[in-house]
């Protein structure tokens, strides 16, 4: 410190510099870090990306009891036409011992189209009960093999690791034979 | 400057003066003064710096010919297999250069486990280590997902995925690391920019470490300072003979793998394109992952299995204050010269555990081993250092020898 500085009273001058310092690094630092957000949402989905976000299903070729897999956003979308049978087991599940609590009417927008993101809320595989003949787990539902989530008729977690049920995505009925999921 | 640069031609001198890279050469490789009795663990340093050149040389070559684009990558890993001269090899160079690249840094970190390599004054050099590992292991993976095969997309998925773990934030996370909402070509883009990076943060990243091992000096077999001259040899020839030796032995096993078993360690499900519809029946990551993999599936709860998969390798950071020896080198401390090799049984079994399905007595087994991993680290570290009679010390690293 020189001395001009400390002969007016060094303890001021210090001080003084010590705000200017911090403050000048302070904006520094919130300037960086401006400068960066660009980058970083450069690599959240683009405009296009979002754009794909709706498509339409022609419900008039799945009969009841059949499955279908439409491809949404990138990832598999299950359609399910549910027999009267199933629309009861899964009412009925309502009050059976469940991790992510929901009752099957607040799952669905009418009990015959039940309409879920085909993606196994644990790390992502596609569960398997869409086609004929492959395993739909200890409660009629869905059954991923990854790590053995059992999901039940309305496709809420059961046994296994996922943690919740799987998700529903935002879908509406344009007419009674079109649905349009997005 | 030293004497023998200026025995150097008036050339050498002139740019010694002006960049001193001719003494530089001279200080650190030969003048460099190195425990005379290192043995052949302490060649797996340089073998790691070799098959990190040999990668970056490939790989270099190999995305002259790659297309980063979900409709093009698979075919483009195809044609370089069938029509660019030579791709073949590149490919199978590159493709086992990434296991041959862990198979030395593991035996390297463990070395360093059986030597104490990673107490006082070496805890940077062990933290360098640690983090070249963690690079590593994102390159690996990103690299994993360029031939866009039925494992490279699904192992992406259940990767990425991990994130969403993450309480409150995970899932804008995941979509963020995706570029969109649910793997595909955004990712696949970025993964292709940050397969090309990373490994020349690596290259940064091992200059450190090495900045950091001349500064502390190599560690030696007996875990004991060198005392005096006489306890050390210069690095070049000696070593630099010894090692070339053991990069003789780890060619012939790395090339047998490429031109007799190319694709050995690897998945034929990944000659599958990519199916964003469709997982396959198992998803298994590759070899040098399966022990971190096992470890995630030996929890039954989502962020649970994330948070110890994790802690595992960041408690090795720790490892120096969790040892609590004062003596560096196993080969005097009895009990610990024993329970590192179950320590070593554990994390074999934790790779085995990772290729089962997750079921009956594989995930039982593999819970025993991940309990073990954590109970090595974590309790009888602390408790041995304290405990255990180690036997006494030699005074220098010459005076066994000269006795004998
Ligand atoms: C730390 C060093 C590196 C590691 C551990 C590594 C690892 C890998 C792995 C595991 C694969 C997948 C191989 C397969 O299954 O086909 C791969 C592919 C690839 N890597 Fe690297 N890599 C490294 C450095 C580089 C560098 C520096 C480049 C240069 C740009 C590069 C370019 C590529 C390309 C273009 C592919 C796709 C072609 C293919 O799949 O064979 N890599 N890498
Ligand atoms: S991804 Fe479905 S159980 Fe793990």
């Amino acid at each position: 410190m020189s001395d001009t500085v400390h002969g007016h009273g060094g303890e001021d001058g210090e001080t003084r510099r010590d705000f200017l310092v911090l403050a000048s690094a302070a904006l520094g630092a919130a300037g960086a870090g401006l400068a960066i957000w660009p980058l970083i949402d450069s690599m959240n989905p683009a405009k296009d990306v979002l754009a794909l976000s709706t498509i339409e299903v022609d419900l008039t070729p799945i009969a009841v009891g059949q499955r279908i897999t439409v491809k949404w956003r990138g990832k598999p979308v299950f359609v399910d036409h549910r027999s009267p049978e199933q629309i009861a087991k899964a009412a009925a599940d309502d009050n059976a011992s469940l991790k992510d609590p929901q009752t099957d009417k607040d799952r669905v927008k009418k009990p015959e189209w039940l309409v879920l993101v085909g993606v196994c809320t644990h790390l992502g595989c596609v569960p398997l009960g869409q086609k004929v003949g492959q395993p739909r787990g200890d409660f009629g539902g869905w059954f991923c093999p990854c790590h053995g989530s059992h999901y039940d008729t309305s496709g809420r977690i059961r046994v296994g690791p996922a943690p919740v049920n799987l998700e529903v995505p935002t879908y509406s009925f344009l007419n009674d034979t079109t649905l349009r999921i997005g | 400057m030293s004497a023998s640069s200026q025995q150097q031609g008036p050339v050498v001198r002139w740019i010694d003066q002006r960049l001193p890279i001719f003494s530089f050469l001279q200080h650190e490789l030969h003048e460099y003064p190195t425990p005379k009795n290192l043995n052949y663990w302490w060649n797996f340093g340089s073998l790691a710096g070799i098959v990190l050149v040999i990668m970056i040389a490939t790989g270099i070559f190999l995305a002259m010919n790659y297309t980063p684009h979900v409709d093009h990558a698979f075919d483009s890993v195809e044609r370089i297999m069938r029509d660019v001269n030579y791709g073949w090899l590149i490919r199978y160079v590159h493709m086992n250069g990434a296991s041959m690249f862990f198979l030395v840094v593991y035996i390297h970190i463990f070395r360093g486990l059986y030597y104490g390599s990673y107490k006082p004054p070496r805890e940077l050099l062990w933290w360098l280590g640690l983090i070249i590992l963690l690079l590593m292991m994102a390159t690996a993976f990103m690299g994993y997902v360029l031939p866009w095969g039925q494992m490279s997309f699904w192992g992406a998925t259940v990767i990425t995925n991990l994130f969403s773990a993450i309480p409150w934030v995970g899932e804008p996370i995941v979509t963020w690391l995706w570029g969109g909402f649910a793997v595909d070509n955004p990712t696949l883009q970025r993964f292709f920019s940050l397969h090309y990076l990373l490994p020349f943060v690596i290259v940064a990243v091992v200059m450190l470490h090495l900045v950091a091992l001349h500064t502390a000096k190599s560690n030696n077999p007996l875990g004991i300072d060198p005392k005096s001259d006489k306890d050390t040899i210069p690095f070049h020839p000696y070593y630099t003979i010894k090692d070339s030796f053991g990069l003789g032995v780890l060619l012939i096993v790395y090339m047998a793998l490429v031109f007799y078993a190319p694709n050995a360690l690897g998945e034929a499900e990944n000659y599958v394109p990519a199916n964003p519809l469709q997982t396959p029946e198992e998803i298994v990551p590759e070899w040098y992952l399966l022990p971190f993999y096992a470890i995630l599936r030996s929890v039954p709860d989502k962020l649970g299995g994330v948070v110890l998969m994790f802690a595992s390798i960041f408690i090795l950071f720790v490892l120096p204050w969790l040892d609590t020896s004062k003596v560096r080198s196993a080969r005097f401390r009895p009990i610990y010269r024993q329970v590192f090799w179950i320590f070593v049984l554990a994390c074999i079994v934790l790779g085995w555990a990772g290729a089962q399905k997750p079921e009956g007595a594989a995930l039982m087994i593999g819970r025993l081993a991940t309990a073990y991993y954590f109970f090595h680290l974590l309790i009888l570290m602390p408790i041995l250092g304290k405990f255990e009679k180690t036997r006494p010390l030699p005074e220098s690293i010459s005076q066994p020898v000269l006795k004998n």
